[in-house]
């Protein structure tokens, strides 16, 4: 298995926001997580990627228990992610915003900053290169030198793209990497999924617009009220009768 | 290419009018105040670390500054120190508080952290103004010496005390320069942009948050020590509130997160201080007021505007250079192009 959680459970107080949820995913593969709003996505993923603690259950990637981690280790064994809106250093450029997505790939501490290390140029170097690297792959070469403020909404989600990247992970969770955009560019985004899958990263998203979930997703998982109610291909999901409830309510007779 | 030139002409300039000025205005008195000055940067230089580049917003910054100036003292005056022993000593007593301070302190957040390191300032100024057998309490310590020769050279006049301070205030500047510009910095920055987000790239918040706050002491208590054997006296009056609102000021009129902010606000807020003397207290009246509109309308301080105001102008020339090259260009998208310029 590569990323699995078994018996994830989220309680805030009295409400239950992630319930028993066991979910694999899959290597290679884009694995779509769905669900009505406040079903209890984001803190699925933010219980994945450490930001909240379980309340009970397990987070088992590549066989080690990462369930107690905290979220800066779990980014270090390769697990990154985006969030719905990026807070990016607006009086800066989109290159230097970048650039601190390797830190944790360096050593150099403040004693290399203040007495300038041949460690302290090389690493700079090395961070430099992977945000040039990153900034190419996702297709912002013509914006790194553009300040972050005065970059479009779409190219400041290719910006949380190249961020989670150049921490060099094998798996990233997206949070909802198309809200806000128009289709022309969702279609774009989602092309940039299948370029980072076909480079080997494992992708997780969280979506609602559904045309293009069932066109690049491998494995979809619905949620409801912190449940898992299906899981399975596209098409499955497609004539599932409970997600077709959950989404609209009541029966439906087709 | 062309702003870093810019940017190592004007250091030159600054760091070659600072060694001239005591040559230039032989006024014994003008000394005295750029020396102040100078010792407060310092202290402003360690909160802009924390609160400007990190966004930890400390107000127990004139507690830390009092810890470092009442080490140096009690070191020197009462234990009989060597004065450059205790000067080391001072700012690592100051930044080792700052750490213990700071394992509590860093569990909070925003407005929690501001209105926790308010108390922790408080206390600091309490424990000073209490602890007589030590401090002196409100009588304070007197008789602190100038720092004590090293080798021909000797610290006992205004003008040899202007050098030793600025040699430290460039040593401070060179220090925060390589620090915000290194991967260092860079994580700072990150922090103080989105904790969540830092965290997610990999950074040990909590760590390079610590590490942040001791050395952010540590500069207060450099600050400190040097004020005390500049000044000789000192009360616990040092430790006061108004002295964190000082340096905050200082900070914010300057520019929160720039890296020359520090003097340039010091140095205006100091040398206007100096006329509106007569003023008293209701200076405040002008100050306040003034510190509202800054802090809406220019966030970023002085230097802070400067840099927006160049930015702009930087972006203007481009788009009217790329205007020129692409002949034949539709003169209404031109002019539009430009208007939103103006209103960005």
């Amino acid at each position: 298995m590569f990323l699995e959680t078994k018996h994830l459970t989220k309680q805030f107080g009295g409400l239950v926001a992630v319930n028993n949820v066991d979910f694999s995913i899959e290597k290679g593969k884009i694995n779509a997580i769905i669900g009505p709003n406040g079903a209890g996505k984001s803190t699925f993923f933010n219980i994945i990627s450490g930001l909240h603690p379980s309340s009970s259950g397990q987070v088992i990637f590549k066989g080690k228990d990462i369930t107690k981690l905290p979220s800066n280790k779990i980014a270090k064994l390769g697990v990154a992610r985006t969030f719905q809106t990026t807070h990016l250093f607006e009086q800066s450029t989109v290159l230097d915003n970048v650039i601190v997505g390797h830190r944790l790939r360096t050593k150099s501490n403040l004693l290399d900053a203040v007495l300038r290390t041949k460690r302290f140029w090389t690493e700079e170097q090395k961070c430099r290169e992977k945000a040039i690297e990153v900034l190419d792959f996702v297709g912002l070469t013509h914006a790194a030198h553009k300040m972050a403020d005065s970059i479009t909404q779409e190219e400041k989600k290719r910006v949380a793209f190249a961020l989670a990247l150049a921490t060099d992970p094998e798996v990233v969770f997206l949070d909802e990497p198309a809200a806000g955009i128009n289709p022309d560019e969702t279609e774009g985004l989602a092309l940039l999924m299948e370029k980072m899958v076909q480079k080997g990263i494992t992708v997780c998203l969280i979506e609602h617009k559904m045309q293009m979930i069932m066109k690049i997703s491998d494995k979809i998982m619905v949620l409801n009220h912190g449940e898992k109610i299906a899981e399975g291909t596209p098409e499955e999901i497609m004539g599932n009768q409970t997600v077709i409830e959950a989404y609209l309510g009541g029966s439906v007779s087709a | 290419m062309q702003a870093f030139l810019n940017q190592k002409t004007i250091t030159a300039a600054f760091i070659l009018l600072a060694v001239a000025f005591p040559i230039l205005t032989q006024n014994n008195y003008f000394i005295y105040i750029v020396t102040l000055s100078f010792i407060w940067m310092i202290g402003v230089y360690g909160l802009n670390l924390l609160a400007g580049y990190t966004g930890y917003l400390s107000l127990a910054h004139a507690g830390f500054f009092a810890v470092g100036a009442y080490s140096l003292g009690i070191l020197t005056v009462k234990a009989g120190i060597n004065y450059w022993a205790a000067l080391v000593l001072a700012c690592l007593i100051t930044s080792f508080i700052g750490l213990l301070i700071g394992l509590i302190a860093l569990r909070t957040k925003e407005h929690f952290f501001a209105i926790y390191t308010l108390c922790v300032g408080y206390i600091l100024y309490l424990v000073i103004y209490n602890w007589e057998s030590i401090t002196g309490g409100v009588r304070g310590l007197i008789g602190i010496p100038a720092p004590s020769n090293i080798g021909p050279i000797s610290f006992q006049n205004p003008l040899s005390q202007y050098y030793l301070v600025l040699f430290f205030l460039l040593f401070t500047i060179l220090m925060m320069y390589r620090i915000v510009h290194s991967l260092s910095g860079r994580t700072f920055i990150a922090i103080r942009n989105s904790e969540e987000l830092a965290q997610t790239i990999g950074i040990s918040t909590m760590k390079n948050k610590l590490v942040v706050l001791v050395l952010s002491t540590f500069f207060a208590g450099l600050a400190g020590a040097l004020y005390a054997s500049f000044i000789r006296f000192i009360g616990p009056d040092i430790g006061y509130i108004t002295i964190t609102f000082d340096l905050l000021m200082y900070l914010l009129v300057g520019g929160i997160g720039t890296l020359a902010g520090p003097i340039v606000g010091t140095l205006l807020l100091v040398w206007v201080s100096q006329y509106l003397q007569f003023l008293q207290d209701y200076r405040m009246l002008i100050f306040g007021p003034l510190l509202t509109l800054i802090i809406i309308f220019y966030p970023r301080g002085i230097v802070g505007a400067i840099y927006s105001w160049k930015m702009k102008l930087g972006k203007k020339a481009k788009r009217t250079s790329d205007r020129g090259k692409s002949s034949g260009h539709d003169k209404g998208t031109g002019s539009m192009a430009e208007k939103k310029v103006e209103e960005g």
